[in-house]
């Protein structure tokens, strides 16, 4: 392997993208021989596979050399990004090389997260494609500022300048409107190596750098001097009673001891109090580093809160505006729950609003009720708690976000957050001096909510009836929601799409809090078909004042009850997204209560119930 | 870094600057494991990538210990020195120490020698593995795998997602974005989460270097016993090792890339004793360092198949 003189410059990390088949794998794969960076053995074995499952012919495919999935070689694409660490004389590079195809964008996305330059790689014969302007835009989103175009291929258009001269132009716009603010645009042929690490002698047109001499001179640091210190607090170091340290890594800016530093989201001021490393300690700490900070005073900082500069401290919201990107099958639903995770922090979020979806290919702003696998968004968001942020912009450690569905745990989206919307500033919650606990010592009783689920006919209704007789006989104040009558007024204007659902449950939800509020029993009879919801019901509530009991009965011996003639009618397809038929009915995972109706009368079942309040 | 700079050669800034945040990045790794985990566990080889593993863990929760159990899967086949360094390096860091051997595969008579490389490791190490991780339930699982060791290993997650068989997909990976990963997994299921992701081989000597971490003596070129076996140097650790009629174990001044099991195991001539000449040699070679292990050359797409069946 080459070793050389000292390197000079930062190390790069820098991803390749454009569209499927233009020549991404091989470029690595030539740039990586023609840098000595393949051993004999994985040359022979790439020679070996080349004449099995190889483009060229007898020749060697270097694609090869990276596309490491035994399906990636059998179907002659990229799949899933590969990363790769080299170096030359002059620089150390990671790069990541990520699969074209459509199918694949959010495997791109990952590549992209982490790159700080762009090799953005098109076929001479094709021009700038649908795909090519995605990616652009994905790096862009992702606050790529440096990007590189290979018109790659050069060798098939026999070197044509006018031919390179058009898709040059045509990039130019492109990159303009994306916001990329130091483009180079480089004709080379990854076949034969012209301009990758040699330059073409016969190209006479082209005057300027090949494509690695540039990559190992670019400048893509930015300024620590105009950042203000930010950290993350990732794990609260408690060994014993007598040391209490917070480990993170410097998202931002410097921070040195004696330093005055705020807590957020508490808005507590400390002094940093030592840096604490292996076996030592030391006088100051900056972006990248992974560090231990005590603090001068016992102040209360857990996972997720943000220490920072005293002067100059993060905001803290839990309404923002955010650029997102969708990577799930299943579309992004309004009004879901889903969690979301920012630097340490995760909590419950959900999209308010679609402000608009974009078309890739010319940036328009196109109108959306959801985002699909692969869609680019800006959205509003809502979290359950607030949460220390700051925009993509300015501390991408701190406004960068993921999305994870809590039905099946994937990574469904991921987004840079813009800025704050103002109404999570402005609508402070109001504190009344009658308070809950005051309502309920009036009415002697605990107030809380019972929240019965279950399949159509499974028995919420008869329950929910009978409990609340029990309960007003024994003189309590209770109110009774159930999900026919609420229909009927407060959510007459919603029907049974999933979207609709979500919206239904969500309002019963806040509905029965403010109930809880005033003091009532409350009990919410209501199919809830999804964990989800009924996961962001319970969010609503301090843990004690909320009750998951699980109405069970086989969809079988409902669809035999069918007391509304609703089964019969769905099954003969005169009733559509009806639960349990063609809609899902998600169970319970941990309920409070899971009451068997097959088994137990609805007296049995109230029985149950009672005990669960005492 | 400790400050005590590189023995590398390469003093220089940005040199340095690269250690130390891979080390940065790695250590904000482990802490993200730790923090999220309901039951973590670190494989631990007593390899060069294990012992660089270990360290960070240490510098990660300094000063308490690592909250971590250490686990080997111990195929009763590995050096004997192996065994020595790994009681006293856990002993030092302080940590718990699991060793788990596939008992039932001992009894039914697993030997490398007699079964082939592939079978034998099958045997004693994957399924030695799901075993241990199977009832110790663990549901974060750090490992020494580095990208650059293999092009389909290139290709995963630091976090990378098992279901409940151990099995990876690499079709449906989960996306990575930042350094925000998803740590979420139910019951059963289990992530492999590898803080050396990014380094290579090179890096790896370059940190233990700087850091002055003990290695295994093995790594360093000694005169030992070895025989040639399809053009490879085995040595010979003990009396299990069947010779040959009429073969010779020869003294030749060998070490190894990697460390395993012996029999599957091949060293390469070399004279390097010091730090700074493995540094040299890693950095001039033209082999890759998988090619010392004799698993990994069994059929097409080898290592690819057994890491969808459980392996490392
Ligand atoms: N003639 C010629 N062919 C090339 C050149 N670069 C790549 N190719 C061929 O183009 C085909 C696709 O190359 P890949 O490197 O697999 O393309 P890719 O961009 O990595 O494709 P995906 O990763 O699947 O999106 C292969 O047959 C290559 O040999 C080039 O400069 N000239
Ligand atoms: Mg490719």
């Amino acid at each position: 392997m080459a070793s050389g003189p000292a390197a000079v410059r930062p190390p790069l990390r820098f991803v390749l993208c454009g569209a499927v088949d233009d020549g991404k794998s091989t470029l690595l794969g030539r740039l990586l021989c023609d840098c000595r960076q393949v051993f004999a053995d994985q040359m022979r074995k790439v020679e070996e596979d080349s004449r099995r499952w190889g483009t060229r012919g007898d020749q060697a495919d270097l694609a090869l050399l990276v596309d490491g999935l035994r399906d990636e070689r059998e179907q002659g694409i990229t799949i899933d990004v590969a990363y790769r660490s080299f170096e030359t004389a002059r620089r150390r590079f990671i790069v990541a090389d990520a699969p074209g195809h459509e199918q694949y964008t959010r495997n791109m996305a990952t590549g992209a997260s982490n790159a700080e330059l762009a090799v953005v790689v098109a076929d001479a014969r094709k021009g700038i494609l649908p795909q090519t302007a995605r990616h652009t835009r994905i790096a862009a989103m992702f606050g790529i500022r440096h990007v590189v175009l290979a018109v790659n291929k050069m060798d098939l258009v026999l070197w044509d300048r006018s031919i390179f001269q058009a898709i040059a132009d045509e990039y130019r716009s492109l990159a303009r409107d994306s916001g990329v603010e130091n483009l180079r645009i480089t004709p080379v042929s990854s076949l034969t190596g012209e301009n990758l690490t040699r330059r073409r002698d016969s190209a006479g047109w082209y005057a300027g750098p090949t494509l690695l001499e540039h990559l190992e001179t670019v400048d893509v640091e930015s300024s620590i001097e105009r950042e203000s210190f930010r950290m993350s607090v990732q794990y609260v170091n408690r060994p014993d009673p007598d040391f209490r340290g917070y480990s993170g890594r410097v998202a931002a800016g410097r921070v040195a001891v004696g330093d005055r530093v705020h807590i957020s989201p508490s808005g507590a001021e400390t002094v940093v109090e030592s840096i604490v490393v292996w076996q030592g300690a030391r006088e100051r700490a900056e972006r990248g580093d992974s560090v231990t900070l005590t603090l001068a005073n016992e102040v209360d900082v857990t996972r997720g809160d943000v220490i920072a500069e005293a002067f100059n401290p993060p905001g803290v919201t839990d309404q923002f505006q955010a650029n997102l990107i969708w990577m799930s099958d299943r579309p992004l639903v309004v009004g879901r729950s889903y969690l979301l995770k920012i630097h340490s922090r995760e909590v419950t979020a959900t999209v308010t609003r679609i402000k608009y979806r974009l078309d890739v290919s010319r940036g328009s702003r196109l109108a959306g009720a959801t985002l699909n696998l692969n869609d680019l968004g800006t959205v509003n968001i809502a979290t359950n708690r607030p949460i220390p942020y700051a925009p993509f912009e300015q501390y991408p450690r701190l406004g960068s976000f993921i999305m994870i569905d809590p039905i099946n745990n994937e990574t469904a989206g991921a987004g840079t957050v813009n800025f704050a919307l103002r109404r999570a500033s402005n609508i402070r919650w109001q504190d009344f001096h009658v308070t809950r606990e005051a309502r309920q010592e009036l009415k002697l009783q605990r107030a809380r909510c019972l929240w019965l689920t279950g399949l159509p006919a499974s028995g919420k209704s008869t329950i929910a009836d009978l409990l609340e007789k029990r309960l007003h006989a024994e003189g309590h104040h209770t109110y009774l929601l159930d999900g026919d009558n609420v229909r009927h007024g407060l959510n007459r204007d919603l029907g049974f799409t999933e979207a609709d659902r979500v919206e239904n449950i969500r309002r019963v939800a806040e509905v029965a809090r403010l109930m809880v509020d005033a003091g009532l029993i409350v009990i919410v009879s209501f199919i809830s078909p999804f964990r989800s919801e009924r996961a962001f019901a319970r969010g609503l509530f301090a843990s004690g004042d909320f009750n998951e009991i699980f109405v069970d009965a086989s969809i079988e011996v409902c669809a035999a009850r069918d007391p509304k003639g609703l089964y019969a009618r769905a099954m003969r397809g005169q009733l559509r997204n009806f639960t349990g038929i063609d809609s899902p009915y998600e169970q319970p995972e941990n309920p409070d209560l899971h009451l068997d109706t097959e088994k137990l009368g609805p007296e049995e079942c109230v029985e149950s119930i009672l005990r669960l309040l005492v | 870094m400790s400050g005590k700079g590189e023995s590398s050669g390469r003093t220089d800034r940005s040199g340095a600057h690269w250690l130390s945040a891979l080390e940065s990045e790695a250590i904000e790794i482990i802490r993200e494991g730790a923090a999220t985990a309901a039951r973590p566990v670190m494989l631990y080889s007593m390899g060069k990538d294990s012992s660089v593993l270990l360290h960070l863990a240490r510098k990660a929760f300094w000063p308490a210990r690592p909250p971590l159990p250490l686990l080997h899967i111990d195929t009763t086949w590995q050096f004997r020195e192996m065994i020595a360094f790994r009681d006293r390096m856990a002993a030092e860091a302080g940590v718990e120490l699991q060793v788990h051997v596939n008992r039932e595969g001992l009894k039914a008579g697993a030997d490398p020698f007699a079964d082939g490389s592939e079978r034998y490791a099958d045997v004693m190490i994957t399924e030695a593995l799901r075993q241990a991780l199977d009832a110790g339930k663990y549901d974060i699982i750090f490992v020494g795998g580095r990208r650059d060791e293999e092009k389909s290993r290139a290709k995963e997650r630091v976090f990378s997602f098992r279901d409940a068989a151990h099995q990876w997909d690499p079709k449906a990976q989960r996306p990575e974005l930042w350094s925000l990963y998803n740590t979420r997994v139910q019951q059963g299921e289990s992530l492999r989460v590898s803080p050396l992701s990014n380094w290579t081989e090179a890096d790896v000597w370059r940190y233990i270097a700087a850091e002055g971490i003990p290695v295994v003596p093995l790594y360093f070129a000694k005169k030992r016993p070895v025989v040639e076996r399809e053009g490879q140097w085995i040595m010979v650790d003990d009396e299990r090792m069947p010779l040959e009629p009429g073969e010779e174990p020869r003294l030749l001044p060998v070490r190894f890339r990697t460390l395993g099991c012996y029999p599957l195991t091949a060293a390469v001539e070399s004279g390097a004793d010091t730090l700074e000449a493995i540094l040299a040699e890693t950095l001039a070679t033209h082999d890759s360092e998988r090619r010392g292990r004799l698993v990994d050359h069994d059929g097409d797409a080898s290592m690819e198949r057994k890491k969808r069946q459980g392996y490392f």
